[in-house]
């Protein structure tokens, strides 16, 4: 079977019996995962259950034990630094460098990817999370909700088909919060994948499609939002996972 | 070809911009370096006759020592908000981080000994134009820059980061060390150019491996 065809023509997300080992722990147990191209899928899990860990095999960062990952009908083995160009990760820890302003880390990253236009490009994607006014600001002068808001911009600044979102409202007050929901909205409007871990039940269900639950490296539950009953999910969400 | 080398000269001025803006590891690297000379110098100034004997060592050990500090930062700018992880998600190959990185840590290692060479001979009352003292500084820089750069990357991820550097750097740029020395020491006697041909030659040998090897192992390095 020629598993790169197959994987290319239907999933923007493919992963096949994912398995993460740190010595004797098993972070992940042989995840199988498809998601499709454009749909929204946010993970629940407690601290512990694998999610930043399967975030950062999808994105290149770590690599599995055992198993196989494709996005884009890529196999992320094989060609590595191809696959990145399709993938962008925002994480509750930004990638911006301080003492440079947000123009400058754009710009950087821009080139980085191969940007074309680049100018151009900043400018859009630094309207799409309102910082104009902030672009020639060091970062280091930001608070933390207008730095994630920068690092939204970076992590979509070269149009990428997947965004993996690893609990980027981490650190973030109310307010900023609900801002960076619209940003993520905003961004999200073309056909853009996208996978989200969060502990915020209720965020995560309006932004998801479909949900998962994660737990001690296993999928326990899925389900797509038309069939969960958002006001029982609490219960449902703590019947599935165990807290040591 | 040229999308490798606007991403090498990318990374490159990204570290330097930094660089120019905090001046944390030059100031403190020059200052050091500086500090070495003159405490030497006051150590060694017993007779007219010394300098050609000590002044080549002095000159050496503040450009490695002053160069372990400084390659201890190379990586370190890329320690907070995960930086690091930003740059390994970058499309790139490892290679090209590694070689956007020692473009900066040449950059650095030439311009703390452009500033304390000229310092060093004045002190050591040596002649101040010495064009093929440049040439083995150059040399000799890139053979440091290269291991620095490497070990740097082993280092970010250690706890005794600040000495596991020198531990690893010094003894295998002995080699270039010691051949700097004694190149240095033929060219303040006036020796003529065949007796440093040699010298010259393993400096140039080691880089050449250093460069490969580093290129080579680095994405092993780097890599979770």
């Amino acid at each position: 079977m020629n598993e790169i065809g197959t994987a290319s023509s239907s999933w923007a997300i493919e992963a096949r019996g994912l398995t993460k080992l740190f010595g004797d722990h098993h972070a992940l147990r042989g995840v199988d995962l498809r998601v499709s191209k454009g749909e929204r899928l946010v993970i629940f899990g407690p601290n512990g259950a694998g999610k930043t860990t399967l975030l950062k095999i999808l994105s290149t960062l770590a690599k599995p034990s055992a198993g196989s990952v494709w996005l884009d009908g890529i196999d992320i083995r094989n060609k590595p630094a191809q696959t990145r160009r399709h993938i962008s990760l925002v994480s509750h820890q930004t990638f911006l460098y301080d003492d440079l302003t947000v123009y400058e880390n754009l710009k950087f990253y821009g080139k980085m990817y191969d940007v074309p236009d680049l100018p151009q490009q900043i400018k859009t994607v630094i309207s799409w999370v309102r910082l104009e006014s902030r672009l020639h600001d060091r970062v280091s002068t930001l608070s933390r909700g207008l730095q994630q808001r920068a690092s939204i911009a970076r992590a979509v600044l070269h149009n990428p088909s997947i965004l993996l979102l690893d609990e980027p409202e981490v650190g973030l007050d109310p307010h900023a919060s609900t801002m960076l929901r619209d940003v993520l909205g905003n961004i999200n409007s073309g056909n853009r994948t996208v996978m989200m871990t969060t502990h915020d039940l209720e965020r995560g269900l309006e932004l998801g499609d479909r949900v998962i639950i994660l737990d001690r490296g296993r999928i326990v539950y899925q389900a797509h939002k038309h069939e969960i009953d958002t006001a029982n999910f609490r219960r449902v969400y703590d019947q599935y996972t165990v807290i040591d | 070809m040229k999308s490798l080398f606007i991403k090498i000269f990318a990374i490159f001025w990204k570290d330097l911009l930094t660089e120019l803006r905090t001046k944390e590891v030059v100031t403190s690297v020059l200052v050091f370096a500086l500090l070495v000379i003159v405490i030497f110098n006051f150590a060694f100034s017993t007779g007219a006759s010394m300098p050609e004997l000590v002044a080549p060592g002095v000159l050496w050990v503040a450009i490695a020592f002053g160069g372990v500090l400084g390659f201890n930062h190379i990586f370190t700018v890329e320690k907070g908000n995960s930086r690091l992880e930003g740059l390994m998600l970058c499309p790139v190959d490892r290679a090209v981080i590694y070689w956007g990185k020692l473009a900066g840590s040449i950059t650095f290692i030439l311009a703390v000994s452009l500033v304390i060479t000229p310092i060093f001979l004045a002190l050591f009352n040596l002649p101040l134009l010495l064009p093929l003292l440049a040439l083995v500084i150059v040399l000799a820089a890139l053979g440091f820059a290269t291991v620095g750069t490497l070990f740097s990357a082993v280092a970010i991820n250690t706890r005794a980061r600040d000495i596991m550097l020198p531990i690893l750097f010094l003894p295998i740029t002995v080699p270039v060390i010691a051949s700097a020395i004694k190149v240095t020491a033929l060219i303040l006697a006036g020796s003529p150019w065949n007796e440093m041909l040699i010298w010259l030659q393993i400096i140039i040998a080691f880089d050449i491996i250093y460069l490969v090897v580093s290129t080579l192992v680095f994405e092993f390095v780097i890599e979770e």
